[in-house]
């Protein structure tokens, strides 16, 4: 049989070819013929390297000076409200909080104040800071007392005052998580627990130190905000955190006798299991839209740290002025978890922990997965910095950049079900249609993509280059919108005339 | 101090691009070393120069250009010894570098070098080849005699020898109900290579398409190697047979339908569809090539429909045109379409598409 011949499909192939480029320059914006439901799907397996995760966590305090940065949540900065000379203690209010969204800064530990200067933040912006010379007493300020709360008002009032934003790296202002708008009061509180960023154990050694102060600072939140459920969810790579708060959840059963509605839920170990709207897909299998926040859902996520800060808090009543840190990294002595006053310059936290052996390549700030590369260690930690990873020649390594195969492994490791390479195509000529056809602005830049791809291709940097061009574009096309209006008003005033009444 | 900065994530997987490309080079280890077997030196001299001439023609092709070189990438090698592996056994040498130089200049630098070509290389160079040189391509041989090391060198042992395909309309429709099935897989019929032979490679054709084994050996381990996704392979050689059982020779509602049903006839309806894979380039297209991350789909969804058209091409082209093996054919169109395919196989992003939520 010899109907048709080779060629006759390779012509037929050509039209199809044409056809469809013609169809698809119409459908640009429909290409979702033959999406399915899609779950947290996606996901990658770095290395662990909990190496610090058995060492019990100890407290440093031979610290010369700090230097507290007034500004260490998102929102706008504090307002510096000592002068040089002052003397402060642990606990004294540094930086006010003028703005609803921002939080209150505290002196971290007693002394003179010396200076309040501007220096250059982790990430390269001009930020207003404190610095305090200690005098190694840490004498709590004497105006301290535990709080006292009658009314939800009191309660998210004590929460500012705390000082307390999200431990787990956001830095987002507690106290207005906690107040979703009307109509949108969660149903359930999630603790995240996950850590599931490789070399962090803050966290962990948290859950392992203080349980009775999470559970505190859980059930605190669930009798003042009216929630009547509560997960903890953790990775399966950290087993004994079950037995953990199954033992401090036994204990108070047993104690009160009255049932605690908090459960201890065990998830798979992926990174970004950790990542908010993946936690809530795990934990209750809600889907927070692109663009939307947790409270959308009727959930509240909140990390371990923080609830044991607001545990801590609600018993002494002393502020936000100290953290968990994770030291690790092959440069470091000795690396483990360090209990120590926020404001303790970067520099100094390494040498205090046992210094370095060998001469550090990279220092993060923040995890291996989604932190900040320092160029400088003299600056302060942060209320939300977990981790300092101190990278030697070993483990810092740039990999050099090679084309796209089009493999496919970023786009099947994407959490969020985006075409990473496209938007990286897309960024690199500029293409603000494709950027936004790729959704680019759904990208939670956990790094998944970067870490997957063969090519090495800086993936998750083009993708926030690429939000950067798509933010620019649509100012521009509001300031153009605004013009436009403004000269049609003008157009319309011309045509009535004032005199002619 | 002096700190490195550079963006996050600061890890990174261990695999890279030339991993990748090694991964497929011991893949492809088993059929070459086969085809070395079955036809001779002159099959191994054959991937050795299509190799280096394709080696030679990225460095000097880069150079040219004024590019960074590419060679450490691997890729080049991988064209070269996909092409060799795809070529009759006495193909003329200059043909072979003239195919690789389409394949490496043409195909792929012209477009701007790995990543942007979109037709697969070394399919675009065989068929390149089969448009100019028709009657190269189409004459098949085996090795036959005794050994000798020169005779084996220069290929002056191999004889012409018919394509199993070629007969295979006749086989089926002369095979009669009463044929049982193990003379089915282990019988000859009219000259043709029996079933068991077909699958262990002793048959006419290219030189890497002939041991069915040997590739499969080779794709398990690039299974195993988390290389290549089960997508299309599965989805190429699944569809092709359904569609044989369905609208072959010998139908399998025929066989079903019939009144004197018996298990034979069932075993002779999946016999043609069992042939049919173990002869042509089939499965060393599927594994191999369709399965080229360049020019195939990138969600797994789009790879199960490329496949799908990889297999209604190949059989149309099998059943329906004059020329027998359409593998390349039906690939090199899939792999013109593969744009088309990502655009409406786009994933639907975790919680919503932009438009809904408008
Ligand atoms: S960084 Fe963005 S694009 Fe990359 S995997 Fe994460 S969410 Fe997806
Ligand atoms: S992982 Fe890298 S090489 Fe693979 S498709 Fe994505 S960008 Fe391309």
């Amino acid at each position: 049989m010899t109907l048709l011949n080779d060629f006759h499909f390779l012509y037929l192939g050509f039209h199809i070819h044409l056809l469809l480029l013609i169809i698809s320059v119409e459908q640009i914006q429909g290409g979702d013929i033959l999406a399915a439901v899609h779950a947290f799907r996606g996901g990658v397996h770095p290395k662990h390297n909990k190496n610090t995760d058995v060492l019990p966590s100890i407290k440093l305090d031979d610290f010369h000076e700090v230097e507290i940065l007034l500004h260490q949540h998102i929102g706008p900065p504090c307002r510096s409200v000592v002068k040089p000379g002052d003397y402060v203690y642990v606990g004294t209010l540094v930086g006010a909080a003028d703005h609803p969204m921002a939080v209150p800064i505290h002196s971290s530990v007693s002394g003179t104040v010396r200076e309040i200067h501007y220096v250059v933040s982790p990430n390269g912006n001009p930020i207003e800071a404190v610095r305090i010379e200690s005098d190694a007493k840490f004498r709590v300020d004497p105006a301290i007392s535990p709080p006292h709360v009658e009314t939800k008002q009191d309660f998210l009032d004590m929460v500012r005052a705390s000082g307390m934003v999200g431990l787990g790296g956001a830095a987002f202002p507690t106290h207005i998580k906690l107040n979703p708008p009307k109509g949108k009061e969660p149903d359930v509180l999630l603790i995240n627990a996950a850590e599931c960023e490789p070399y962090i154990t803050s966290d962990y050694r948290q859950m392992s130190e203080h349980p009775d102060e999470i559970v505190d600072g859980i059930l605190e939140i669930m009798r003042w905000l009216n929630i009547p459920k509560a997960i903890i969810g953790f990775e399966d790579n950290k087993p004994l955190v079950h037995r953990i708060f199954t033992h401090e959840i036994a204990k108070r059963v047993y104690k009160t006798g009255a049932k605690l509605p908090i459960d201890v839920r065990s998830l798979k170990t992926i990174y970004p299991q950790g990542a908010e709207k993946m936690l809530i897909y795990s934990l209750t299998k809600r889907r927070v839209p692109p663009g939307k926040l947790p409270h959308d859902v009727g959930v509240l996520v909140l990390n371990v740290s923080t609830v044991r800060f607001l545990g801590y808090y609600m018993r002494h009543g002393i502020p936000l002025t100290r953290r968990r840190i994770t030291l690790d990294g092959s440069a470091l002595n000795a690396p483990g978890n360090f209990n120590v006053p926020i404001g303790a310059r970067i520099k100094d936290l390494i040498d205090a922990a046992g210094g370095t052996c060998e001469e550090p390549q990279k220092i993060i700030m923040g995890g291996a997965m989604m932190g900040v590369a320092l160029d400088r260690i003299d600056c302060g930690i942060i209320k939300a910095n977990n981790a300092i990873l101190v990278f030697g020649s070993k483990e810092a390594k740039i990999p050099a950049e090679s084309p796209c195969i089009r493999c496919g492994r970023c786009v099947a490791v994407c959490p969020m079900g985006l075409m990473p390479t496209g938007i990286d195509v897309s960024t690199r000529s500029r293409d603000v249609e494709g950027l936004e056809f790729f959704r680019v602005m759904d990208c939670i830049e956990c790094g998944c993509c970067t870490y997957s791809c063969p090519s090495k291709r800086f993936l998750t940097q083009s993708i926030k280059n690429g939000k950067v061009l798509v933010r620019a574009e649509l100012t521009r096309r509001a300031n153009e919108k605004k013009l436009l209006e403004e000269s049609e008003k003008k157009a319309s005033g011309k045509e009535v005339p004032s005199d002619l009444k | 101090m002096k700190l490195q900065v550079s963006n996050s994530p600061h890890v990174r997987d261990d695999i890279t691009t030339s991993s990748i490309m090694r991964d497929v080079v011991i893949a492809l280890m088993p059929a070459t070393v086969f085809s070395g077997y079955m036809f001779g030196l002159r099959a191994i001299l054959m991937v050795l120069v299509s190799v280096l001439s394709c080696l030679v023609f990225e460095y000097v092709s880069r150079k040219i250009m004024k590019r960074n070189n590419t060679l450490y990438d691997m890729s080049a090698l991988v064209t070269g010894i996909l092409l060799a592996l795809n070529m009759p056994a006495n193909l003329p040498f200059y043909m072979l570098i003239l195919a690789a130089f389409f394949a490496i200049v043409v195909v792929k630098q012209f477009f701007g070098g790995l990543g942007n070509n979109f037709v697969n290389p070394a399919i675009a160079a065989r068929i390149f080849l089969v448009i100019s040189f028709p009657k190269y391509m189409s004459t098949w041989t085996v090795r036959s005699g005794t050994f000798n090391f020169f005779d084996s060198l220069k290929g002056a042992d191999l004889v012409s020898s018919a394509t199993p395909l070629a007969g295979m309309a006749d086989l089926v429709s002369s095979a009669t109900p009463a044929m049982d099935v193990s003379s089915l897989v282990i019988g000859h019929k009219d000259d043709l290579p029996s079933l068991l032979s077909m699958f262990l490679g002793e048959r006419a054709g290219s030189i890497g398409e002939v041991s069915i084994l040997a590739l499969l050996i080779g794709a398990a381990y690039l299974f195993a190697r988390k290389v290549i996704t089960p997508a299309i392979p599965v989805a190429y050689l699944g569809s092709f047979t359904l569609l044989v059982l369905l609208f072959g020779h010998s139908p399998i509602y025929d066989v079903l339908s019939s009144d004197t049903f018996s298990w034979s006839l069932l075993a002779n309806a999946f016999y043609e569809p069992a042939y049919m894979l173990c002869s042509g380039g089939i499965v060393l297209g599927a594994f191999f090539m369709a399965t080229d991350y360049v020019t195939s789909p990138l969600t797994n969804k789009g790879r199960v429909i490329f496949g799908i058209g990889c297999g209604l091409l190949t059989f149309l082209m099998r059943y329906y045109s004059n020329m027998p093996g359409g593998v390349s054919f039906a690939i090199i169109l899939m792999n013109i379409l593969t744009p088309h395919i990502d655009r409406v196989t786009m994933k639907k992003p975790f919680g919503g598409l932009a438009h809904e939520r408008r």
